[in-house]
């Protein structure tokens, strides 16, 4: 589905990420691990294709198709979908303006808001004086309307209250299941997703196939994700980069 | 009243060169004096489908279907007036003078004579116009509607309107201010004197659509009282040759509350010097001054002042403009002045093209670049022209998508 093949991009001239492979398969739902300030973000808006991010090398290929180079509606448009962690505040348009066009009719905008618990925001304007919670909220229901068939997931249970992290986690996964009866259904109907997560919350919701650990611009290794977080969480991401190294 | 007359007169004749303090400074003698008679129109909807289209356009409704009363002023003569609200009095401001003899105690008394060369000329003129009163404690059930055409080629057109929404009353007012098809050239001067008396609410909304090389000179100050209510919403979306005006507030009374919304985009050719201004001459008294302004070419002057003289006082002054190619400019001039303790005035001003990352956050969803920049730039004026007639939305919405796709 989403293949990604020595990967370099730049930002105003600085590189930010380095030789990077990744893949997310049919169904596959693939982590995204890696210290802050790693390159996780600047990798997910790279493969969604804003322009602040230069490919210099390398080339995404989506479905088969090198999709490197195209705008970001192109790639909206075949399939791929992202959750901002700060997307920009948009004054004067609401939010049920946006997810109206974003449905293209095809959804019922109004029930998704329901399920959300998102109906009394309907009228704002998206994200201005919105909570880390009532964004996290909004950019799922944004996306739920949209329906890609690859979900890029930036930190999504981060700045969510405990309670809240629940309803997102569960969202996500009703999202990604959609259509599915039964296990082996997933590689064939299921949707794809990349999620960042530094806490691993989410990954109490959704089953996650494969982790990549991202240190200083490039992909360090991949394995279980389960085993991955263990690790992380009882030593850091210290013995990666000297993992490595000595490799 | 004789010396009065006489004292005006003097000032106004002292005035007729006087240059204005801001915008292109017309030659007003280069212009014929516009016809101060015309034909009657007994119906709005006997004027021919140019003309309805025109009318439509700025918000008059020929059928005049759900509105209180329409006027309509063609050059300098008041060619139609009706009215079916028993709860509004409307006719010409000549009438109005003739009927009422203390009229005079508002007429000239908030715009001065010899503001400059415009009001002079105005005064000099004796222009009509429309006269809007309602009466104590009463409430217009729909808008009025008044429309100021100009109807001849290279003529000025000058107009004095007096509105007057007398205690705890309540009026709304669509004034469309436009030129007939094909009349390109030609000035438009405008005086509106407004009270607006203890607890009443005047909401007025004003659209302006004129043509290449029309120049344009409201003249407005408006006058609240204790707890009274002033809102304005000032529309300009088409071209036009230059529009100066500063529309003034003295908010007098106790708790007076003003709010000024001006949406305007500036085309090629076009000059637009727009400014509100808030005085604070009471206490607890409340203004907020917002401005959304877009240039695809053109010139823009977003003016705002508030002046802060009265306790307790607080006013919000916001400008922000768009510039959409490299051809147009905006210059934003808040001024803000506190003269006593006490007060809170603020203000934001931003200018500058639209954010890159908004308009790919939209295009993330799957708009294409066009119908995120048109979505971006309706929710940017939007903020401007909340509370607006709902049937004058759509005419905006139009004139907005149309912008943006022709960028």
């Amino acid at each position: 589905m989403l293949k990604i093949e020595d990967l370099t991009v730049e930002v105003n001239g600085k590189i930010l990420l380095h030789d990077v492979n990744l893949e997310v398969e049919k169904g596959y739902t693939n982590v995204l691990f890696g210290p802050n300030g790693a390159g996780k973000s600047a990798l997910m808006r790279t493969i969604m294709g804003f322009s602040e991010y230069r490919v210099v090398k390398g080339r995404i290929l989506f479905n088969g198709e090198d999709i490197t180079h195209l705008p970001v509606d192109e790639r909206a448009r075949r399939g791929l979908g992202i959750m901002m962690q700060r997307p920009p505040d948009m004054a004067g348009i609401k939010l049920r303006d946006l997810i109206k066009v974003t449905s293209k009719g095809k959804k019922d905008t109004e029930a998704l808001a329901e399920n959300l618990d998102m109906k009394r925001f309907l009228d704002r304007d998206v994200n201005v004086g919105f909570s880390g919670g009532e964004i996290k909220r909004s950019e799922l229901l944004q996306l739920a309307a949209q329906n890609p068939s690859l979900y890029l997931l930036d930190e999504p249970e981060s700045g969510v209250d405990l309670v809240s992290i629940e309803q997102v986690g569960m969202t996500i996964k009703g999202l990604l299941e959609e259509g599915i009866e039964c296990p082996g259904e997933r590689c064939k109907k299921g949707k794809s997703a990349l999620i960042i997560t530094h806490t691993g919350q989410v990954l109490d919701y959704v089953q996650a196939d494969r982790g990549y650990i991202l240190c200083n611009g490039t992909v360090m290794c991949s394995g279980n994700p389960m085993k991955m977080l263990e690790e992380i969480k009882n030593k850091g991401y210290q013995e990666c980069i000297s993992c490595r190294l000595i490799k | 009243m004789q010396t009065d007359k006489v004292s005006l007169k003097k000032r106004a004749e002292s005035a007729v060169e006087k240059k204005a303090a801001f915008g292109e400074d017309f030659e007003l003698e280069k212009y014929k004096e516009g016809s101060k008679v015309s034909k009657p129109i007994e119906d709005l909807r006997a004027l021919d489908e140019e003309s309805k289209k025109t009318l439509l356009q700025v918000g008059i409704i020929p059928s005049e279907e759900g509105r209180s009363g329409s006027l309509l002023v063609l050059d300098n003569a008041v060619s139609h007036s009706s009215l079916k609200d028993k709860n509004v009095e409307l006719m010409s401001t000549h009438k109005a003078m003739e009927k009422y003899e203390w009229l005079k105690d508002y007429s000239w008394k908030l715009v001065q004579v010899d503001a400059d060369k415009y009001t002079a000329k105005t005064y000099l003129e004796d222009a009509d116009g429309y006269f809007i009163r309602v009466p104590a404690g009463k409430k217009a059930a729909m808008p009025v509607q008044t429309c100021l055409m100009l109807g001849s080629k290279k003529s000025t057109q000058t107009v004095h309107n007096i509105i007057i929404v007398e205690e705890g009353a309540s009026l709304d007012i669509i004034t469309g201010c436009t030129s007939k098809k094909g009349v390109e050239e030609g000035i438009h001067l405008g005086i509106s004197e407004m009270y607006v008396k203890k607890g009443a609410t005047l909401n007025f909304t004003m659209i302006h659509n004129w043509a290449e090389q029309i120049g344009v000179r409201p003249r407005t100050v408006v006058n609240v009282e204790e707890g009274g209510t002033y809102v304005s919403n000032y529309i300009c979306l088409k071209p036009v040759r230059s529009v100066q005006t500063y529309p003034t507030v003295k908010l007098e009374g106790k708790g007076a509350v003003t709010r000024l919304n001006t949406i305007a985009i500036a085309h090629t050719g076009s000059e637009l010097d727009l400014g509100s201004r808030a005085i604070f001459n009471a206490p607890g008294t409340r203004a907020e001054l917002i401005s959304r302004t877009i240039t695809i070419g053109g010139r823009i002057v977003a003016r705002g002042e508030m002046i802060g003289n009265a306790k307790g006082a607080k006013g919000h002054l916001e400008c922000k403009g768009l510039v959409l190619t490299d051809k147009g400019s905006q210059l934003a001039i808040p001024i803000l002045e506190a003269n006593v303790d006490d007060i809170e005035l603020t203000h934001e001003a931003a200018v500058g093209k639209i954010a890159k990352d908004q308009v790919e956050y939209l295009m993330a969803r799957g708009l294409t670049e066009d119908e995120a920049v048109g979505m971006i730039i309706r929710g940017f004026l939007d903020v401007g022209i909340r509370g607006i007639p709902e049937e004058l939305k759509n005419e905006i919405e139009n004139t907005i998508t149309q912008t943006a796709l022709g960028m």
